[in-house]
Order: structure tokens, then sequence, then C-alpha cells
């Protein structure tokens, strides 16, 4: 049953031309960047083969792309998910989701699925990129599947904050609006935290780009999978909730 | 799924004392009837009585404050899978995705009913003969009129083959050939489940419907047959009368049976008395009594739409 909601709502998004020009724009600009991280690279070949221990080809073309690429799905995310249940909401098709058979939870995780297949494609799309290289150079495959686990974990985190939002409005550009603050508030959080030149603890732990820093060095600490299950969790149960308060109130 | 035993007035719907409020308004307000198979029932009120509200809470969409739902033995709030799996239900606006094609949104829905892929099939196939959407299959929902829309709306809802059918206003916004062709088909479909359908229009309840309920604000002021409500609107309850020299009012008012008097104006008036009691032999003597000068006396009967009206204000015309 999930299935089928994930299904629709992915064939929704790609019969929108929104999606396309989103998995378009962001792929045009990502590979103007790679490039550029590519000619950077090539110039400072010299110099790096002298070095003991030198950064690879990974460290300095797939991490920083994606790095940006991360930024992009901060930005792509909520034009994607603000249409989830304020949509549905609106012209009514949601009715026949609550009248049907169904679990609220079941379309909750429908609907996330959905869009989350659609932003793996788009963290897919981008990690072709570096590995196009691995014809020519030597690629550290560890490195660039934590950078992917990154991309994937922060889509997961976007999304599921993303559908919340979309269901507390019936209104798609209000969910977009909201969701993009939302997100760059976690986002900058650990900037508030600063005093004296030193972080509190709690702001550099909310804060989300934090715990994929240390994944596209290729670190991979349970506490920062943790953070993203938390997140993305916190945000599903939010709402379920809410979805059930709106049936009691009607 | 239709037994093969399905017969005409086995009880597929029983609501008991349901109740929704809307902050401090009453929406809905103790409730309570029952549907059964072979009846299609008219659900007749004004706007905000509180009839898509009841209707909501029937298909699972709004949750009740109180009272319970029972479709087809399954109690909606402790099995509501295996109720729902009993409903079929068409909202006001019909839940249709618009950049699906007919046949992409048949099929979503009757996955979402737990149809297999055959099945499905299948069921399309039958939906579609039935409200007459074969030739529209690939297309767009967003292009199709209202009336196929609406068409859609009925065939999604009659897709699992549900015992009980509930229609928010079907025939809304349809031009009167289109009107008709549903009524046609929400009668035909009555005849093995219950429907109900929800209407603000009495014709279309006398057309299609066999079974008639008024609800105004919030309660249910009427339930019963449609032939009951018509055998009501023969007996005669009131009188209209013309008098050249009319007495007082409330002289009037003291006729033998006479209950309420309404003036008229220019000396006309309308008594309202006892069904079967008409107090014409006394109005007649004290006419001529008084010096009154009658030159008008008719009986009139209620139609049916008056009765209706009535009900709805909450008179007790028809008692």
């Amino acid at each position: 049953m999930i299935f089928t909601i994930a299904a629709r709502e992915l064939r929704g998004l790609f019969l929108s031309p929104l999606a396309w020009t989103l998995l378009a724009v962001m792929q045009g600009l990502l590979a103007w960047i790679f490039i550029i991280l590519v000619g950077d690279f090539q110039g400072l070949q010299g110099r790096l083969a002298g070095l003991e221990n030198a950064p690879g080809v990974t460290d300095r073309v797939a991490a920083p792309l994606f790095r940006v690429a991360a930024w992009g799905l901060l930005l792509v995310t909520p034009l994607l998910t603000m249409r989830l249940f304020s949509e549905e909401r609106r012209t009514g098709t949601l009715d026949l989701l609550l009248s049907a058979p169904v679990g609220i939870s079941t379309i909750v995780f429908g609907k996330y699925l959905g869009v989350l297949l659609f932003l793996l494609t788009l963290v897919a799309l981008v990690a072709l990129m570096p590995l196009t290289l691995a014809a020519g150079a030597a690629l550290d495959f560890g490195k660039l599947a934590a950078g992917v686990l990154d991309l994937s974990l922060l889509a997961a985190s976007f999304a599921a904050a993303g559908l919340y939002l979309s269901a507390l409005t019936t209104q798609p550009a209000v969910a977009a609006a909201a969701t993009f603050g939302l997100l760059l508030a976690f986002w900058i959080v650990d900037a508030v935290g600063v005093s004296q030149g030193a972080i509190s603890p709690l702001f550099a732990y909310l804060s989300l780009p934090r715990h994929g820093d240390a994944l596209l060095l290729g670190l991979f600490r349970s506490q920062d999978l943790a953070y993203y299950l938390l997140f993305s969790a916190a945000f599903l149960g939010l709402t379920i909730r809410r979805l059930d308060y709106a049936r009691l109130r009607g | 799924m239709l037994g093969e035993n399905a017969m005409t007035g086995e009880i597929v719907l029983r609501v008991e004392e349901l109740s929704h409020r809307y902050g401090e308004n009453r929406g809905v307000d103790a409730v309570s009837f029952t549907l059964s198979r072979g009846q299609v029932l008219g659900f007749l009120g004004p706007n905000g009585a509180g009839k898509s509200t009841t209707l909501r809470m029937l298909a699972g969409v709004l949750a009740p404050d109180a009272g319970r739902i029972i479709i087809n033995g399954a109690d909606l709030l402790d099995q509501p899978q295996r109720a729902k799996q009993a409903i079929g239900y068409l909202p006001e606006q019909p839940p249709l995705y618009r950049e699906l094609t007919v046949d992409e949104q048949l099929h979503y829905s009757a996955r979402l009913h737990r149809l297999d892929r055959a099945a499905s099939r299948q069921a399309m196939t039958r939906g579609k003969e039935r409200c007459g959407l074969m030739e529209v299959s690939r297309r767009l929902i967003g292009n199709l009129s209202k009336g196929y829309r609406q068409r859609v709306g009925i065939a999604q809802a009659m897709l699992h083959d549900p015992p009980v059918l509930i229609l928010d206003e079907p025939t809304v916004g349809l031009d009167p050939i289109q009107g008709r062709e549903i009524r046609d088909l929400i009668r035909e479909l009555g005849q093995d489940r219950g429907v109900i359908l929800s209407t603000h229009l009495l014709a279309e309840v006398q057309t299609t419907c066999n079974q008639v309920q008024i609800m105004q604000s919030g309660r249910l002021v009427y339930n019963g047959a449609l032939a009951d409500l018509h055998q009501q609107q023969h007996q005669s309850s009131r009188l209209r009368i013309g008098l050249n020299a009319p007495p007082p009012a409330t002289e009037l008012a003291r006729l033998p049976a006479v209950m309420r008097v309404e003036d008229l104006g220019g000396g006309q008036f309308r008594l309202h008395h006892a069904v079967g009691a008409a107090p014409h032999q006394a109005l007649i003597k004290h006419a001529q009594a008084g010096g009154w000068d009658l030159w008008e006396m008719t009986p009139e009967a209620a139609g049916l739409e008056q009765i209706c009206i009535e009900l709805m204000l909450g008179q007790e015309a028809v008692a």
C-alpha cells in the first residue's frame, strides 16, 4: 500500500514540469562546478604529487561538489515537498486517501517514500559526475560512498521537514517558504551558539551540515547517522499527529 | 465485497448517536439511523445543516466526537480498515488528480482499496461501462468536463463494489441531461446496495430515492419512506378563506379544530387545522351568524415541498 501511494507521488512529480526543471537546473549548475573543480585539480596536480599523504581527487573534487549539492538540496527540497499535503487538502483529493482502507501512517510513509525516491534520483545523478573520473583516475570509493550517504541522509531529513510543513497549510507557497526557513535555520544554527570563539555543543549538535562534514571526509560516525534518522523520524511523527488532528477537527 | 447471497433488506449501515462539534457550534447532534440494501436514502436539508459533516464522518474522513458507526458489521472506530473497505465515498468535490488519466486514477483507487492487478482491471472495465467512461479512458481528468469528472468520481466510489455508497451532492453543477443520467445510474446502483445521496433538491429525491431523511441545524427532523411523505401531502391541513367583513383573527382562532390563523391581507386568511378535521361547517355557521360575508373557502393541500420546508423550519404542521 505504501508503494502504491509512493508510486503515484513519484508519477505526479515526473508529470509536472517543475520536477524536470529542478533536475535540469541542479544538474546543469553542478556540472559547471564539477568542471571547474576538475580544472583546479589538474592545475594543482604537479604540486600535490610531491606531497606526502596528499589529498586525492576524491577529496579535491567529489567532496566540494557534494558540499555544493547539499546547498542545492536545501533550495530544491522545499519546492518538491510543498505540494505533498497542501495540494491534496486544497483540491480535496486527500479525502480519497482518508476514506480508503489505509492508515494515516501508511499515507505519510507512502508520500515520504515517493518524494525521497525523487531526491535520491537527484543524488544519484550528482554522484555520477565524480564516478566518471574512475575512467582516468584512482577514486577512493569509500569516501565517495560516504559522500553519497551524506547527501541521501540530508535529502531524507529535508524531505521529512518539508512533508510536515506541507501538512500544516493548504497553500503550497507558504509550505515552501516555511520549509526553506526551517531548513536554513537548522543549517546556520551553530552560528547562534558561538560566544568567545567557542561553540555551544547543543547548537553544534543541532546544526545540520556539521554532521555531514565528517561524512564528507569519509568519517562514518553513528552519532551523525542517529541525528539524521531522529530528525526525519521526528518530522514524520509530527506529520502523522497533524493529520490525525485534522481528522478530528475537520 | 458483495456476497452471493446479497439480499435486499440486510442492514449495511447503522449509525448511533453520532455527534460532532465545530468549536462552539453544533455541527451534528446525536444523529441515528440505519440503511439497508436496496434503499436509496435521500439526505435533505438546507446548506449548513450538517449533511456533509455527517457523510464525512460515515466515510471515515472526519472523526466523530461521540457515537458509533457500524458499516457492514464492522465498527468504523475499532476496525477502520474493514469498515472502510465496505464503503464507497464521493465527496462534494470529486477527489481526482487532474494530472492523471481516467484509467490511472481508477487504477490507483482500486489499488488503494486492496484489489489486486487482475481484479482491479476487471473492476475498472465494469465501472467505466456502467458510468459511460469507455471513450475517455485515456484522457486527462483535468481536461474533462464537470459531468465526466462527476462520473469518474462515481465510478471510483463503486469500484471495489462496496455495499454502502455515500454520494455528497453528486448532481450539483451538471446540466439537466447529465443530472438525469447520474440519477438513473444511482437508482440502478441502489438495487443491490445501500446508497446515501445528499442533495438540496427535492425533485432529485422524488425521482431517485425511496427513503427520505431531513436534517436541520445538526438534528435529524424526519426519517421515513418517501411513500409516507407522499401520503401526507394528500391530507389537507389548511383552509384558505376570504371574508368581506372579517372579524378579528382571534375570533377565527376560536373555531373548532383551528390551530393557527394566518392573516393574508385583503380579508383573506389561512386556517391551519388538524388533519381530517376541516372546520368548514363551523365556519359557514359563524360567518352567517356574524355577517362576515364569506366569499372564498379553498382547502389547500401541502405539496411535498411545503411539507419539507415546514419540517426544516421545525413546525409541527405535518405532525
